[in-house]
């Protein structure tokens, strides 16, 4: 397989109970490269997101079929871990979910789970996750307050440190700039460009000038299908598809 | 514009039941308290009962009460505790879970002797503990499950689905989730319901009487295996079965004070408890 291909998703079904949610989709994500997924509400692009990371494991009644490989690797394979998974496909929610912690325990919150970094390894460890979220020199001299008196931007960028801090390989992001005014989702945008150096990043986004700044690669989903993807530029110049005009020219969404 | 009759007839009717219902407590209260006070003294706190129980104090069911109810919250609260976060984060919702749940309320509504009863069969003979405190801590830790395992669960669901999901999108194992990041802010929620299970509890006659309760006893309990003097079962005695009922009717004033003001003070800590949960949810 081209190893330029990190995530590897083919005939993936997903049900809700008897519901089909995803019908047939196949998709390849590229190594650091971004990939939004867009189209309209309840067409399926978060429930495709967070069968990425197993994350629809948590749901009653959910049902995965088909094949998402990572590096090659079934990650639906009876044998993989999904706990291991989620270390290596981290996540960003729509609504930044910083935990009733101090902005330093926030960060370090991954890194004390196996517990295998000394105080002071823990303490670089946060600041560089921090400085690679763009986030610490608005933070440095507020590691111990709490995470809640942040700005809704701060707590967002936190939110991606917090990801970040576990040295993940993919980043999952769900709509992560949309409760946030235009200046932090610029922030995030700038973020997210220079993160796909190091990372691979799948965004959903409802912002279609948003996906088209962004990404390299844009999904269009469409109830439970995905219906065309392709370079960003190809799709917002030349869909192939005229569902897909129609949407990103916002006849329809 | 004028508030239309109805609107206002409405508003009377239930301010009026507002203020009916304070007044009953607040004369019940009252009655307790100005015929209870007088007895109260430092000696009555602190001596057994003397002379027939006629005078003396009622230190010994003080601290049967006392001992009784620790009994009862080292059974009850880890064992609902456990059960809450089990029905809450673990089991599979369906028929099962819910008529564990169902089953669960329902216990939480039957009478407080059909416990003792219970807790003579169980306890008492079957697992030979005999009347002693022990069997009544268990009797009364039964009796309070039901409320326990509620309140957790519903400590359980304030915590928000987010701060899961976080700890799990970060690599976190389900019970490392719920020990780091949901169980530290849903335990001041927990307390406080375990604390006003344990009030009514600490105030419970019936479940008590077949299982460990003595009318009197010269001397303190020495052991688990021992019988004990409670408040609520003394105050029942001195209300009811003493030989010389008006005589004792001040002590029985006192030893309802007395335990009116244990109530309140775990309702009390309770409150607070809640008050600090409050602050910190806050962030």
């Amino acid at each position: 397989m081209d190893k330029n291909i990190k995530m590897f998703v083919r005939n993936l079904n997903f049900y809700y109970g008897n519901v089909l949610a995803l019908k047939n989709v196949n998709l390849d994500i590229l190594t650091n490269h971004v990939t939004a997924l867009i189209g309209p509400s309840g067409c399926g692009k978060t429930t495709f997101l967070r069968c990425l990371n197993r994350m629809n494991d948590l749901v009653e009644g959910a049902r995965v079929e088909g094949q998402i490989l990572l590096d090659g690797e079934d990650i639906y394979s009876p044998e993989m871990d999904s706990v291991q998974i989620r270390r290596r496909i981290g996540m960003v929610f729509q609504k930044s979910n910083p935990f009733p912690k101090t902005v330093f325990e926030n960060v370090a919150y991954g890194l004390r789970i196996d517990n295998p970094y000394s105080k002071a390894e823990l303490t670089a460890r946060v600041e560089k996750s921090l400085k690679d979220a763009a986030l610490w020199e608005e933070v440095k001299d507020r590691m111990n307050d709490r995470a809640f008196e942040l700005s809704g931007g701060q707590q967002q960028r936190l939110c991606i440190a917090r990801a970040l801090a576990v040295e993940p390989e993919v980043i999952l992001m769900d709509e992560p700039a949309s409760a946030l005014d235009p200046i932090a989702t610029l922030k995030i945008e700038e973020l997210i460009q220079e993160l796909k150096k190091k990372y691979t990043i799948v965004i959903v986004t409802h912002n279609m000038q948003q996906a088209a700044r962004v990404s390299d690669y844009t999904a269009f989903f469409y109830l439970g299908e995905l219906i065309e993807v392709n370079r960003t530029e190809k799709i917002f110049t030349r869909p192939s598809l005229k569902r897909t005009e129609d949407y990103i020219t916002g006849r329809f969404g | 514009m004028r508030k239309s009759w109805s609107e206002r007839i409405g508003f009377f009717l239930l301010t009026l039941a507002g203020i009916l219902v304070l007044f009953i407590l607040g004369v019940i209260l009252l009655d307790i308290f100005s015929k209870g006070i007088k007895t109260i003294s430092w000696e009555f706190l602190t001596q057994p009962p003397r002379e027939g129980m006629t005078k003396g104090g009622i230190f010994p069911a003080i601290l049967g009460t006392f001992v009784v109810s620790l009994i009862t919250v080292i059974f009850a609260v880890p064992l609902g505790m456990f059960a809450a976060i089990y029905l809450h984060e673990y089991a599979r919702p369906g028929k099962m879970t819910r008529l564990i749940r169902l089953s669960i309320r329902n216990l939480s509504g039957v009478p407080s002797i059909v416990y003792g009863l219970f807790g003579v069969v169980l306890f008492v003979q079957m697992f030979k503990f005999g009347t002693s405190l022990l069997s009544a801590g268990l009797t009364l830790g039964l009796l309070t499950l039901p409320w326990t395992i509620t309140a957790c669960e519903e400590a359980l669901k304030t915590v928000p689905q987010s701060y899961r999901e976080g700890a799990f999108a970060l690599g976190a194992t389900k019970w490392y989730a719920i020990r780091t990041n949901v169980l530290p802010y849903a335990v001041p929620g927990m307390l406080t319901g375990v604390i006003l299970g344990l009030s009514r509890a600490a105030g419970e006659t019936a479940p008590i009487l077949f299982t460990g309760a003595a009318f009197f006893i010269p001397h303190l309990p020495k052991s688990l295996f021992d019988q004990f003097m409670a408040l609520p079962y003394h105050l029942y005695i001195l209300a009811t079965q003493h030989q010389a009922i008006e005589k004792v009717r001040p002590i029985a004033y006192g030893t309802a004070l007395v335990l009116l003001g244990l109530i309140f003070l775990l309702n009390l800590s309770a409150v607070w408890i809640r008050y600090r949960y409050r602050q910190r949810m806050r962030g």
